[in-house]
């Protein structure tokens, strides 16, 4: 029945749903896993849009060199795929990180994950990640641990990942066609040498083709991260998706390229533009299949902690790490007893379709007069409520309610939107900024705002509404859609293509 | 004959871990090689293996101080470009 409502709702966006043969079309939930994956993103806060409320995850930073360069990176910071451009996280040695690792998961007991991304690349040169990684399986063996790797070298480490217990590796594929890898990579660092040009991206596309094969075949879970690129890869990130899913990665999850020219990267100083965000969200709808879970992802930090949305990062540095006194067989039994508990709480929410999935009967719909979609920005602290000040906010989620549902769009960070050249100017205010990471977004959920940035989203287009506060999103976003509903506001602009048989 | 280290460097431990004669020391405010140790990579590679891998331009220098990888040789941005955003940055500062 899900599925069914899914299907009808992806009829009914403006954007024609999947229009591309390979992505399946009503696999938006979890639900078209294969059980055993589905259990293992159960609780994983980066993939499940639920979890990622409840459980915790952090970073660690351990691995600083990179053995192939980015046209959007810039190694004065950290990798800009897996961070965010223009930050430089805190470099740990092994010892300290899983120090920090231990005290984190003792104080923040939802903590379920650990990841290691950066800050360059985890797997050029492995022994630092792979010896984090051996010393929490056997000291934290709850604390699920993940990787992320341009795949240069993957093949080489997989097995050695393997007896560490890893079960999600994310792998960085922006192409799989030389042609529009040389215009991502200008070098590979390869036996011994710098490759340059066409060979190096030929090499390098093989050798990520090789890695997620090889995971695939044993078994681990793998995520596909890219890096959308407008007039570079965008279109050609369509054929990625179609490949990367044939061979068994579990999720695709494409980004938008951020580039600015203080970042100092060859795309930011060559004013390559990143992708608007109506143009993102047309990519990963029509990519879409699973991306259901993944449009939260929030590009974090390499050092980030806490709940995706916040970083409790300064409360757990090194020298505070140092007069922490931890028992750790007690927070572990903790940790069991909140996981368990946020575990039946999700499952309880799987088996009663909460207000995300909208019980209207199809019938009454087929007469209704067509409602058009509406795009929604919620300002929330997490937890699932609208609990944050419009003037707080730097990331806003977006809804899309329509008459058979709310559905989870994505999120948009008010930073990445200052895009392409004649977008950013300097005399920008942030609620300028903010109004255009808003583009195409109707409603703004939140749990107050001020006056002069009320009436600027209003002139924009952009109706403010803080009638919802502390309630939960979806019911919000509903409520929000009745009010607008009320007003008259959804006959305007029919789409045609709407029809729910 | 030996390479060298010079203030550009970022300290990205990419040299360190590549060097065949663990000639690099992991220093502030920038890593270093020491003279002593660095064979330039001779008879075990063709090219140096620092400098082949180093992703910061003008970081390392031959024995006779000139970049193994000239300013614009690893991003491909133009030089003009660079010469400009040189500009804004001392204006600013
Ligand atoms: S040239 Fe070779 S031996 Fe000398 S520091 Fe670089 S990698 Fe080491
Ligand atoms: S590879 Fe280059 S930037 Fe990195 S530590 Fe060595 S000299 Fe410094």
């Amino acid at each position: 029945m899900d599925l069914k409502l899914d299907e009808a709702t992806q009829q009914g966006t403006a954007q024609k749903g999947c229009a591309a043969s390979g992505c399946g079309s009503n696999d938006q939930q979890l639900s078209h896993l294969p059980e055993a994956i589905r259990e293992k993103v159960f609780n994983h806060p980066c993939y499940s849009e639920q979890a990622h409320h409840y459980f915790a995850r952090m970073h660690v930073a351990v691995a600083p060199a990179c053995n192939i360069q980015c046209n959007y990176c810039n190694r004065k910071y950290d990798c800009a795929n897996e961070s965010r451009p223009g930050v430089v996280s805190e470099l740990l040695t092994p010892q300290q990180a899983v120090k920090k690792t231990l005290a984190v998961a003792a104080n923040i007991p939802q903590m379920s994950v650990l990841g290691i991304a950066g800050p360059g690349d985890p797997l050029a040169q492995p022994q630092r990640t792979l010896e984090t990684f051996r010393m929490l399986s056997e000291q934290a063996p709850d604390i699920k641990l993940c990787v992320s790797t341009n795949g240069l070298n993957l093949p080489n480490v997989v097995d050695e990942l393997c007896e560490h217990n890893i079960d999600h590796v994310t792998i960085t594929i922006n192409c799989v066609d030389p042609v529009v890898g040389e215009k991502i990579y200008p070098w590979i660092f390869w036996n011994n040498r710098r490759i340059r040009g066409r060979k190096a991206a030929e090499i390098l596309i093989a050798q990520q083709q090789k890695g997620l094969e090889m995971l695939v075949e044993r078994g681990v879970l793998v995520k596909v991260n890219s890096v959308m690129i407008p007039g570079v890869n965008d279109e050609h990130l369509q054929e990625v998706s179609r490949l990367v899913k044939a061979k068994g990665a579990f999720l695709h999850n494409v980004m938008p390229l951020i580039a600015e020219e203080e970042h100092g990267t060859y795309y930011g100083i060559m004013k390559q533009r990143g992708p608007t965000a109506k143009e993102l969200q047309a990519l990963q709808d029509s990519c879409a299949g699973d991306m259901n879970m993944m449009r939260h992802c929030r590009q974090c930090r390499a050092d980030a902690v806490g709940l995706l949305g916040e970083d409790r990062g300064a409360e757990f540095t090194l020298d505070k790490i140092e007069t922490m006194e931890i028992d750790y067989a007690a927070a572990m039994e903790k940790r069991a007893q909140v996981h368990a508990a946020i575990e039946q709480e999700l499952k309880a929410k799987q088996e009663k379709p909460a207000a995300s999935v909208v019980n209207i009967p199809l019938s009454t719909l087929k007469k209704a007069p067509a409602k058009r979609p509406v795009l929604m920005a919620v300002a929330t602290k997490g937890g699932g409520v609208i609990n944050q000040h419009f003037g707080h906010a730097n990331e806003f989620l977006i809804f899309e309610a329509s008459g058979i549902g709310v559905r989870f769009i994505g999120t948009r960070r008010v930073d990445q939107y200052c895009v392409g050249q004649d977008s950013c100017n300097e005399d920008e205010t942030t609620l300028d900024r903010v109004i255009k990471a808003l583009d195409g977004c109707e409603v703004m959920l939140s749990a107050r705002i001020g006056l002069p940035p009320y009436e600027a989203l209003e002139a924009a287009g952009i109706l403010p509404i803080s009638d919802y506060a502390m309630e939960y999103i979806e019911d919000g976003v509903l409520g929000a859609y009745r009010q607008l509903e009320e007003m008259g506001r959804l006959a305007e602009q029919l789409h045609t293509g709407f029809s729910v048989a | 004959m030996a390479l060298q280290i010079v203030a550009a460097c970022v300290n990205c431990f990419a040299c360190v871990e590549v060097c065949p004669s663990g000639a690099i020391v992991e220093a502030k405010p920038h890593f270093l090689i020491n003279a002593k140790q660095c064979t330039e990579c001779d008879g075990e590679y063709a090219d140096p293996q620092c400098a082949s891998i180093c992703p910061i331009e003008a970081a390392i220098l031959d024995a006779s101080g000139v970049p193994l990888n000239p300013i614009g040789s690893l991003t491909g941005i133009p030089l003009a470009l660079l010469a400009a955003r040189e500009e804004v940055h001392h204006a600013r500062s």
